[in-house]
């Protein structure tokens, strides 16, 4: 398949395209068909392909560490302890280094986002065409759907909700942590009463509002765009003859074991300097 | 890209994992990680008290040693300078003996030949009498001349 071929655009549509669940226009329920039918959804629609892997990636998650906690004692660590033990210390060693409060929410918080968001950036290593494969085969055998209907996209990192849903969350948190520590008074005060003093309380809103906006959209837009970009590239990859492909990905595939951790630990370290901030008093 | 109800549920699944994560997860393994890191400080610290205490016994066993081969080479001279001096005194009293012994034999030797001659003389003298008796016939009035004979046999 060459990228000049009328079918290369599709494909590359084809993969970009959540598999989505939400009301039809006309008021049925089911999967949308197309990129414009799930548009039409709106926002009352799930990207399922999105929530069932990060779901599951998070169970996993759990699943191997509540293992290692069970297990956790003061012998000589071995095999999946020693690695969580590994993990752990190192969490609890950037949020010392950064976060000097005492709060029993921001370190498992911050283990929860960084080996969550490694895994689901760790499906970026799984063959582009693998897992929308073994979809479009689960869906076509067992659904009875058209092969062309069932959309798959299986890095969750690559779909803007998964990455803002997480960044939300975490700018709850700012919001909850600073009223907490401040007060309604002092976190309002803090949102207008600088940088320039009460008589320019509006300017002071305005900028203070969108660096404080700022902080969840960036958090989410630059995950989302590392790894929306890497996986197009990826599918870019796969349009070359299959003889030829190993010579591109398997590089980009290295260089991109480098980018999904530095993306994990880019949120989980934002996330504690945002959290970090919120309880400090100006 | 759609924004939708999928940004709800991953909030969701979120705040539920890290809920999880927080109660049954982080504490037991950060609580073996500080128990454990505890454990490696007190083994340390008995290992360098262990030194310690191993270094002050090797002074100690340094020192008993010492003084006990002080002790040894004392007793070994108190016997030497014993043995010299129990030497000296047999010699002193084997010489003294020696001297005592001559010095008696000596003596004896001295009586023996006073008898000797005291027995002589006696004889010489009743030999005197029986001779001036046949010499003279006569019986001689032994203590009136006893004082000859004896001045004689003095003069023997």
């Amino acid at each position: 398949m060459g990228i000049e071929s009328p079918s290369a655009a599709s494909y590359i549509k084809h993969h970009l395209q959540n598999l989505t669940f939400g009301q039809h226009p006309d008021g049925t329920w089911g999967f949308a068909h197309s990129a414009k039918e799930a548009a039409e959804m709106g926002f009352w629609a799930i990207h399922v392909d999105t929530l069932a892997v990060s779901v599951a990636l998070g169970l996993l998650f759990l699943w191997l560490f509540r293992i290692a906690a069970k297990k956790a004692s003061t012998d000589t660590p071995t095999g999946l302890q020693n690695f969580v033990e590994l993990m752990v210390e190192f969490v609890d060693g950037s949020v010392k280094e950064t976060f000097h409060g005492k709060s029993k929410v921001i370190a498992p918080l911050a283990l929860t986002i960084f080996v969550w968001v490694f895994l689901l950036n760790l499906m970026d290593l799984v063959p582009v065409d693998f897992l929308p494969a073994v979809a479009q085969f689960i869906g076509v055998n067992v659904f009875g759907a058209d092969p062309h209907h069932v959309y798959f996209k299986f890095v969750p990192t690559t779909d803007l909700n998964a990455t803002l849903g997480m960044s939300l969350s975490v700018f709850v948190l700012i919001v909850f942590y600073s009223i907490k520590v401040k007060g309604i008074s002092g976190f309002v005060g803090e949102l207008t009463l600088q940088p320039f003093g009460k008589w320019m309380i509006p300017f002071n809103f305005l900028l203070e509002g969108v660096g404080l906006l700022a902080k969840p959209v960036s958090l989410a837009l630059r995950l989302f765009g590392n790894l929306y970009a890497g996986e197009l590239i990826f599918i870019l990859i796969a349009l070359l003859p299959w003889g030829l492909q190993w010579a591109l990905s398997v590089p980009w595939a290295i260089f991109h074991i480098l980018v999904i951790v530095l993306q994990a630990f880019i949120f989980m370290m934002l996330t504690i300097v945002y959290l970090s901030m919120a309880h400090e008093d100006h | 890209m759609n924004l939708n109800l999928t940004l709800v549920g991953q909030a969701i699944s979120f705040a539920i994992f890290v809920w999880f994560c927080m109660k049954f997860v982080w504490p037991p393994v950060i609580a073996a990680l500080e128990e454990r890191s505890k454990k490696i400080a007190d083994g340390l610290e008995a290992a360098n008290r262990a030194s310690r205490d191993l270094e002050l016994a090797q002074e100690q066993a340094d020192k008993i040693l010492r003084d006990s081969k002080e002790n040894a080479a004392e007793i070994i001279e108190q016997a030497n300078k014993r043995a010299n001096q129990m030497i000296d005194e047999a010699k002193e009293q084997v010489i003294a003996d020696g001297k005592r012994l001559r010095e008696a034999a000596q003596a004896e030797i001295e009586q023996d030949a006073l008898r000797a001659k005291e027995a002589l003389r006696a004889q010489v003298s009743a030999l005197a009498f029986a001779g001036a008796e046949k010499i003279l016939g006569a019986t001689i009035d032994e203590k009136a001349h006893s004082e000859i004979v004896e001045q004689l046999a003095k003069e023997l």
